[in-house]
């Protein structure tokens, strides 16, 4: 699509207001508020990776909790045993890294399987990451995690800074920028050849085969590729949350990415960003207001299943299609 | 001291045997995998400890073990409204919805054990200190466990009769075999899909009522029980009565040798070698 094609179509102009809108966030939100909003951007970026293989690979995954824990805690481990080196010019690089050769591995064993197969072998490697994570304490701080301090910048310090000071303001720029590149980034995969043979992969294994796809292989770099996106969210995710434990490898959170890609819609490219910011506020009003937040949560998917089963994204958009419609 | 981790291994095989035989009946009539399985382990366990706490020694010692059947009859009450209420509508709809509904009530079920027996812990060890210990081979071993592998021997024997030589189990298994084909033979889905899933859900509830004597009953209860659920049915096969068996006792006793020898490791040691016999054997030790 040339510059040209892009000016003409709506969607880009919306994409640019919504950027420059964003760029006023830090002013017009509480800290508190920008906080959440910031958890809701590195869980945006989660569900960009994560629909790659729900939305456009047809792979349901249990366990992508395991390459957000990959990324958060290249950052933590990096910050016990490697502090000269914690800058987030080397964190970002090396959280990427580290969530390619563990979601290499993963997905190697994974992607011989699909449907159920596919979810429960997910769920079980990342259980096995859970597990390492949570019983060698020593080194990972099992059950009670590892903190993470401010990383420097691009050179400079934030020593004397409050996490919040630090939160609102370069640190949501870096965020910002990062949730761009990581937009236009997968834009660009879902639309190239290789998205579209996902696609046909998705819609049907035998006929993608037929012409000359090599099935397994396209799954193992769409899983790779997904990971990658999850364990950079998990990275951005640590500085925001300043504590990791190893709750994140658990198939309960990996619960979570799911629950929140399909509360967007799946079916949407911008419905997991969507349904990222709709959880994040859903579960910390909940979390807030009763101590039975599981139950508000939990009531809240079984309707989402029985009546939205398209999502937010996927309801405001057929309910779109109907207005304009009747409008003709 | 391995006669008592043999022991041990059996023990904690013939639970999980259990807790997966109910996983992998539901897996197999209903192609759902139900992540629920564990919150109905857990209401077992409740029930249990809280009839055995509001009986308690007022009844004959024989009648506090029939009481452990409240929870496999409360489970089995939870799994039928479930199945009438929400997965019914889930048969037709595509994976990632039912996985998400049984999460959903996963996180529902949870907070409603909160509300009904509140976060304390429930201790009901009359059934277990009743029996005492035995001598086996120069070892003192609480009777009780041995007491827990005959229960689970005779439920595991009592299904396989069911599933092999009874009307009701023979069309259960062509449902698992070959859903369709079984539709157009005239056999009632509807009523035998409720039907496996109380099933499944009162022997989940079984074995959480079993475990109710030996271990206080807390929130949360249910979730290890899943997860080792899960292993036991991907290496055991989906969907395969001899792979729960086998996959249970492989899982016990790497558990019971695993806390043994290197505890630090024993849960880490569990999910690699389910990862390497799903590398070797993809679909299972006993998978179609």
């Amino acid at each position: 699509m040339g510059l040209k094609q892009i000016s003409r179509n709506p969607r880009w102009i919306i994409y640019l207001l919504i950027f420059i809108a964003l760029l006023f966030i830090p002013r017009m939100l509480s800290i508190h508020d920008l906080m959440l909003f910031e958890y809701g951007i590195t869980f945006a970026i989660v569900g960009l990776g994560f629909n790659l293989l729900l939305g456009y690979t047809g792979l349901l995954s249990f366990g992508h909790g395991a390459y957000f824990a990959a990324g958060a805690y290249s950052v933590a481990m990096i910050a016990k045993y490697l502090p000269q080196a914690y800058s987030l010019e080397i964190l970002i690089p090396a959280a990427l890294f580290f969530s390619l050769v563990l979601s290499i591995i993963f997905g190697f064993v994974c992607v011989r399987h699909t449907k159920i197969f596919f979810s429960i072998l997910t769920l079980s490697l990342a259980m096995l990451l859970f597990a390492l994570l949570f019983k060698l304490y020593h080194i990972t701080g099992g059950s009670d995690g590892l903190r993470v301090p401010l990383p420097t910048m691009f050179g400079m310090s934030f020593k004397g800074i409050r996490r919040p000071e630090f939160l609102s303001g370069t640190y949501y720029y870096f965020l910002l920028g990062v949730f761009s590149v990581s937009f236009l980034l997968m834009k660009g995969i879902v639309s190239s050849p290789f998205g579209k043979a996902l696609q046909a992969i998705r819609d049907n294994e035998v006929r993608a085969e037929l012409i000359g796809i090599r099935v397994r292989r396209y799954r193992l770099y769409a899983f790779i590729i997904s990971g990658m996106f999850v364990g950079l969210g998990g990275a951005l995710w640590t500085f925001v949350n300043g504590h990791v434990t190893a709750d994140l490898s658990h198939w309960v959170f990996s619960g979570e990415i799911v629950y929140m890609t399909l509360l967007g819609g799946f079916g949407i490219f911008e419905g997991p960003i969507i349904g990222a910011m709709i959880f994040t506020y859903l579960k910390l009003y909940a979390m807030g207001n009763t101590q039975y937040w599981m139950f508000v949560i939990g009531g809240t998917l079984i309707v989402l299943v029985l009546l939205l089963p398209n999502g937010v994204a996927g309801a405001v958009s057929s309910l779109w299609t109907k207005i304009k419609k009747k409008s003709h | 001291m391995w006669v008592v981790y043999t022991l041990n291994g059996l023990y904690f095989g013939a639970l999980l045997f259990l807790i997966s035989l109910g996983l992998n009946i539901i897996l197999g009539v209903m192609g759902i995998l139900n992540l629920a399985h564990g919150s109905l382990y857990a209401i077992g366990a409740f029930t249990a400890a809280w009839v055995i706490i509001a009986i308690g020694m007022k009844v004959p010692a024989f009648f506090l073990y029939v009481t452990l059947l409240s929870g496999l009859v409360l489970a089995g009450i939870v799994g039928f409204l479930m199945e009438k209420s929400l997965i019914r509508f889930m048969y037709k709809r595509t994976l990632e919805y039912q996985l998400l509904l049984t999460f959903g009530a996963l996180m529902l079920l949870e907070d409603v054990i909160k509300m009904i027996w509140g976060g304390q812990a429930y201790y009901a060890s009359a059934p277990f200190d009743l029996l005492g210990r035995v001598d086996i081979l120069g070892h003192v071993y609480p009777t009780y466990f041995l007491f827990v592998m005959v229960v689970a021997l005779i439920a595991g024997l009592c299904i396989w009769l069911f599933m092999s030589k009874t009307k009701l189990g023979i069309m259960l298994r062509a449902i698992s075999l070959d859903r369709e084909m079984a539709t157009g033979l005239g056999l009632d889905i509807n009523r035998l899909s409720t039907f496996a899933f109380v099933l499944g859900s009162g022997l989940a509830g079984l074995a959480g009522a079993l475990v109710v004597p030996t271990t206080p009953a807390l929130l949360g209860f249910g979730h290890e029980p899943l997860i080792l659920g899960f292993i036991v049915v991907v290496v055991g096969g989906l969907g395969s009565l001899k792979g729960a068996l086998v996959g249970s006792l492989l899982v016990g006793f790497t558990r019971s040798f695993g806390i043994a020898v290197f505890p630090e490791i024993e849960l880490p040691l569990l999910f690699l070698i389910a990862g390497i016999i799903l590398v070797v054997k993809p679909e299972g030790l006993f998978g179609r």
